[in-house]
């Protein structure tokens, strides 16, 4: 029995999808990496997470399927923790480099499928990115956590006061 | 007349990483001189020293955020290597090779469909804002599609044989630490024959583009060099997970053919120049004025012997048979050799998921340990050597990493003063458009400039015009 086809339209997804992106390897540009990762750790039904270096062409696939989108990012210069705005479809004049802006994926994603779901964009503010080192400085760990304790009261806000974020078992 | 002047495109845009192209001009407004300056220093060398060799093939792979599975698995070979494994298990090879093809696929049809798509279709001094993916799709819908899905087959691949999307663990040194699951297999073998059929059409594409652009081709950065890649020990097919170094100059005489890429450094100098980070590697028995190469695609398509898939052999044939059967030295032509592997990758797909060895539970073979390795592999962008060396606590005291973009230094230096000098030279006014054409030579390699760093606000495209004198003549600024 062969697995679904690569070709069918996306399937339904969970209401919401979290992408953290970034490269570890990079200092504090690992910040959406480590988000994700924290969030990947709680269950939690209407949130799928996934992790990546970059933002590429295909997460327009991935997102197409969700009502609401939350890329989550480093933050260069930022003066406070972080901040979290919500975005719309942007068209850059020039395609950049092969890693793409949220407000390029979404424009994809309504270009190449229809579908406009909900974007924000949490940027955690880093401080240290310029050496290839692995770990985060101490201030974005202190961001970090407080993004996560920020998000977590949003998403419980925005998915239904009921819902109890645990932590799993295994983690 | 007008002033000496500097021109200074920083940092250059669709490419991995960031550089910057300087042009000088003269009185005349003619192109003194051109280069490719490499701005950022990695000092991934360094930072290597120290670790285990069971992290490196994971560690190495924040290299780079567009090809990690190339490091990934040169860094695996060099570990098998060190390991004493000369020889994999069946499962352990071909679980690589699936997942070597998966991202060299991947890689490609980014880099064609998102990245030079744009230039190919509206041309190199078409409006900027016309120069985009967005205004690819208006035109062509279903290729921006196809673009997408092949991409997630490959991306999807990578994910099945390395374990997740970032930091694969996959590779360890002596083999494999998953073997492929059947509904994996299915799942891909389901949809394998149409992404044949759409590489087909890509192929195609290029082809058409290339061939119906002749003059063009033929003469936009194009000059020659020798060329490096490794070949299969056997019969010099083309392979791009494992082989010996062949290399071959401008008219196709062999340089050198079957050596074991373990003696590269027997081969190859790596110069070093004030103004760029990147080294400048040559055949040592030519020197480095004439023992520069060019790797990649197209370098490729010039050392393999043929192609052992038979649709890309055909493709192949037909690229060789326009320069009759002699290296092709056309910087653009590596657009349409790019496609041919996409084809080939594709092909070697389908037959390993027909390989029950895929399904195979002897994942990891043993030898006696050796202090030094040595892996080799052709990444999307051409060759990639990782060498090691280890002390008696397993560290690493010692690291060498020659990236694809490295080997091309200075061909692509040569690209870009080819095209200033032909395109820019006694211009009166030095447009974005014309700019441009200096782009595109340099976007041609596919170069990866190592960076992976693009917290928000990042990347500025900045053009600067100086006089003579150093002073700011002109500043353009666009935040992409």
């Amino acid at each position: 029995m062969a697995g679904k086809s690569l070709f069918d339209r996306a399937e339904r997804g969970s209401a919401m999808i979290l992408i953290g992106y970034g490269n570890p390897g990079r200092g504090d540009d690992g910040l959406g990496p480590a988000f994700s990762q924290r969030l990947a750790d709680r269950a939690h039904s209407e949130l799928e997470i996934d992790t990546d270096y970059q933002l590429v062409a295909e997460h327009a696939l991935t997102i197409s399927s969700h009502d609401v989108v939350v890329f989550a990012d480093a933050q260069m210069g930022g003066e406070t923790a972080f901040s979290f705005q919500e975005i719309a479809a942007g068209a850059p004049e020039i395609l950049g480099s092969h890693s793409l802006r949220p407000e390029t994926v979404l424009a994809l994603c309504e270009t190449l499928y229809g579908a406009r779901p909900r974007a924000y964009v949490l940027g955690i503010s880093g401080q240290e990115f310029g050496e290839v080192k692995e770990g985060l400085s101490e201030r974005a760990k202190k961001n970090l956590e407080d993004a996560e304790a920020f998000f977590l009261d949003w998403l419980s806000k925005n998915t239904g006061s009921d819902v109890q974020l645990q932590q799993r078992a295994d983690s | 007349m007008t002033e000496p002047r500097m021109i200074e495109i920083s940092p250059v845009t669709r490419v991995e990483g960031h550089g910057k192209v300087t042009i000088h001009l003269n009185a005349e407004n003619e192109v003194d001189e051109a280069r490719l300056h490499i701005v950022e220093f990695r000092g991934f060398e360094r930072f290597i020293r120290g670790r285990l060799m069971w992290e490196v093939p994971v560690i190495v792979q924040r290299l780079c955020g567009i090809c990690p599975v190339s490091h990934h698995l040169a860094a695996a070979k060099a570990m098998d290597m060190i390991a004493g494994v000369d020889q994999l298990t069946p499962t352990g090879e071909k679980m690589r090779r699936l997942m070597h093809y998966g991202q060299v696929m991947q890689s490609h049809v980014l880099h064609f469909f998102h990245l030079a798509a744009p230039d190919l279709l509206f041309g190199f001094g078409a409006p900027a804002e016309k120069r985009n993916i967005f205004e690819v799709l208006k035109e062509q819908p279903e290729l921006g599609k196809r673009a997408v899905l092949m991409r997630k087959y490959g991306q999807e691949i990578i994910e099945a044989t390395a374990g997740k999307k970032v930091h694969g663990t996959g590779a360890i040194p002596g083999g494999i630490n998953r073997n492929l699951p059947l509904e994996r297999r299915d799942h891909f073998l389901s949809n394998v024959d149409e992404m044949i059929e759409w590489c087909l059409d890509a192929v195609k594409l290029a082809r058409d583009y290339t061939l119906e652009n002749e003059d063009l081709v033929s003469e936009f950065g194009s000059f020659p060099s020798n060329y490096m890649s490794i070949v299969r020990e056997s019969d010099g097919a083309l392979d791009l997970y494992h082989g010996s170094l062949r290399a071959l100059s401008s008219t196709g005489d062999k340089i050198f053919d079957q050596v074991p890429y373990t003696k590269y450094h027997e081969l190859i100098v790596e110069d070093v120049r004030s103004w760029s980070y990147m080294k400048f590697p040559f055949i040592k028995e030519l020197g480095p004025d004439v023992g520069w190469y060019r790797v990649g695609p197209l370098a490729r398509m010039n050392t393999a012997s043929f192609i052992d898939t038979p649709l890309a052999d055909a493709a192949h044939k037909e690229l060789r048979a326009v320069t009759s059967g002699t290296p092709n030295n056309s910087t653009l032509a590596n657009h349409w050799a790019r496609m041919i592997e996409v084809l080939h990758c594709v092909e070697k797909i389908r037959e390993l998921l027909h390989d029950p060895d895929l399904q195979g539970t002897d994942l990891i073979a043993k030898g006696d340990r050796r202090e030094e390795g040595i892996g080799v592999i052709e990444a999307p962008r051409g060759n990639l050597i990782h060498h090691y060396k280890v002390d008696e606590n397993d560290q690493v005291t010692y690291c060498n990493l020659i990236v694809s973009t490295t080997h091309n230094n200075e061909g692509m230096n040569r690209a870009v003063k080819d095209v200033a000098i032909k395109h820019l030279s006694g211009k009166e006014q030095i447009t974005e458009g014309l700019l441009n054409h200096v782009e595109v030579a340099v976007r041609a390699y596919d170069p990866c400039l190592s960076c992976a760093t693009h917290a928000l606000g990042q990347m500025p495209l900045q053009v600067e015009l100086f006089n003579a004198e150093g002073g700011l003549v002109d500043r353009r600024s666009q935040c992409i």
